[in-house]
């Protein structure tokens, strides 16, 4: 794992242990990890993963069972007053007061968030102008759009200019416009402040986020980067295509048997007819191995000719299902 | 307190941006109005113990009725719509949460008692009026609404349905009220915990202009236990 090997001094949210019961249901069991200042984190997970009651432990909305959080160097359990000042946070859903206008809202969540006299009006400016609120300060949030309510709801959590923004499902709701305005606000945000964000929608991590915490049925099963995650759990897919030496015909079973006989080849599916005599091949390559070379050769050798080889990387999808779907079967 | 000012003054907006807030003052003054002179000319004296006295049906008994409808959304909506969320995670104590909702409550109810002392005027330029008894009358009913909205307070934080907010603490209000003209129905040696018990029998005493220790006692120890027992559920609902 990436992130715990760093010097603790950088870490300004840390989970220790965190625990979380419902009555007998135990939604968060023993979930570590720590975010260094400046990262973008996602928080990743089916729903019901437990994502929402961990960030709800962090912010001292809930009071967790068992271990403990860390914000900004201030114990949330002992001081909660004091981290929540260092957190900005943006419940799922967005819940705000609809039958306030977005100027109020914004002030009143600075005033209470001791942000008050000209600094406010100077926060309220910078802020409107960063999530593009300045059009519709003076309507009622009830009135908008629902991207422009998670815009407000992105507005008050930075209203006080936090060290940390804590986001829950930033972008659950919203048209494909809408989440790429907001994924690129994030991503602007992300430059000077920490991040972390749950979601379930896999490419939104790969948009945003630095690192990835996977967490299924309350247990964190993943923390590491994208890139490091997918190649870590999933091997590559190479398509092939083969074509027979002029004059003869392509046996499939053949060919699969030759190609399993190559280092880091896990699994074959051939048999689609690619037009003619020449046959697609798809190799998963276990994790961590490229079989390229020993494929073409291990062609070659038999006397067909390589039409085509092409690798793609195993997408977060697959990767995510893979550690989710185990963590499941486990249970 | 800068918080609990912004919560209040957060609520006071809410109630007259809606028009919550118009309709209670207005129904307070045109009810205690109609009680107060259609009585007036019966005793046919200088006198605005009308306005104080709790009856069964008094600009007191209005109260009963109006505190749980102001007070009923302050809590409960909040866990409905989710915003306590938002609330709970800014750096605001609960106490501070459910102290600046019961001085928006508190306010809006002051904003209509104190309205009525048009009416203790209008009686001041007929005849002479004692102003004693008045000033005692507003203190009473003024800790008597103190204690109804901290109860309504509470009811609120119950729940999140504004429906079973306001009967439950309609109920509760009712019953302390009225329990002082049903004590003909329990036993005489109980008497005295009934009228101690009863939220309009400690109004009595200073609508007739005595301000004892003892009722200013039983009203603040109703509306602090109120809000204590408000702060508490509040703060197991995010446990």
């Amino acid at each position: 794992m990436a992130g715990t090997a760093e010097p603790p001094s950088e870490a300004i949210v840390e989970a220790c242990s965190l625990e979380k019961n419902y009555g007998a249901t135990r939604a968060v069991r023993d979930i570590t990890f720590r975010v260094r200042r400046g990262e973008v984190v996602g928080l990743l997970g089916p729903n019901g993963a437990g994502k929402s009651t961990t960030m709800k432990m962090l912010t001292g909305y809930l009071r967790p069972t068992g271990g403990g959080a860390i914000v900004g160097g201030i114990s949330v359990d002992e001081n909660p007053l004091g981290a929540q000042q260092k957190i900005g946070y943006l419940p799922e859903n967005a819940p705000l007061y609809d039958d306030m206008m977005v100027c109020d809202f914004l002030s009143f969540v600075g005033t209470v968030r001791g942000v008050t006299g000209v600094e406010l009006a100077k926060r309220l400016r910078i802020v409107c102008d960063r999530c593009g609120l300045t059009d519709v300060l003076g309507k009622d949030i009830g009135q908008l759009s629902k991207g422009y309510r998670q815009r407000v709801g992105l507005a008050q959590a930075l209203i006080h200019d936090p060290d940390v923004l804590i986001l829950d499902e930033p972008t659950s709701g919203l048209d494909p416009n809408q989440i790429v305005e907001i994924r690129s606000l994030i991503r602007e945000l992300g430059q000077d402040k920490t991040v972390l964000l749950s979601t379930h929608i896999l490419p939104e991590v790969q948009a945003s986020c630095s690192r990835v915490i996977i967490i299924s049925q309350g247990v964190l099963v993943a923390d590491d980067t994208p890139s490091a995650l997918v190649d870590g759990n999933t091997g590559a897919v190479i398509r092939l295509i083969v074509a027979p030496t002029p004059g003869e015909s392509l046996v499939v079973a053949d060919v699969e048997r030759r190609l399993a006989g190559v280092p880091g080849v896990g699994s074959i599916e051939g048999g689609a007819g690619e037009g003619g005599d020449s046959i697609g091949f798809r190799v998963r390559a276990n994790v961590d191995s490229d079989p390229r070379a020993g494929l073409s050769r291990a062609i070659a050798d038999a006397g067909f000719a390589l039409l085509e080889m092409h690798r793609e990387r195993a997408s977060l999808e697959e990767t995510f299902r893979n550690l989710t779907r185990k963590e499941a079967d486990d249970a | 307190m800068r918080n609990v000012l912004a919560i209040a003054g957060r609520e006071l907006r809410a109630y007259f941006d809606a028009p919550v807030a118009y309709i209670v003052v207005v129904t307070f003054l045109a009810v205690t109005g109609w009680l107060f002179f259609s009585q007036l000319f019966l005793i046919d004296r200088a006198t605005a113990r009308v306005l104080f006295a709790p009856s069964p049906f008094s600009p007191s008994f209005l109260i009963v009725v109006l505190a749980p409808a102001i007070t009923m959304r302050l809590l409960a909506e909040e866990r409905k719509t989710g915003t306590i969320e938002l609330l709970t995670t800014m750096p605001l104590t609960d106490a501070q949460l459910v102290i600046g909702k019961f001085l928006a409550g508190l306010g809006l109810l002051s904003v209509a008692l104190f309205l009525t002392i048009a009416y203790p005027i209008s009686v001041s330029m007929i005849g002479p009026l004692d102003w004693g008894p008045v000033v005692a009358g507003y203190v009473g009913l003024l800790l008597f609404s103190a204690s109804l909205v901290a109860i309504g307070v509470f009811c609120s934080s119950l729940t999140d349905n504004q429906i079973v907010a306001f009967i439950t603490s309609f109920l509760v209000s009712a019953t302390l009220y009225y329990v002082l003209w049903l004590q003909i129905l329990v036993p005489v040696t109980w008497a005295p915990v009934v009228e101690y018990v009863s939220v309009s029998f400690h109004l009595d005493n200073m609508a007739r202009g005595v301000i004892d220790t003892r009722d200013v006692l039983y009203y603040l120890s109703v509306t602090a236990g109120a809000l204590f027992l408000a702060v508490q559920s509040v703060s197991r609902q995010h446990a």
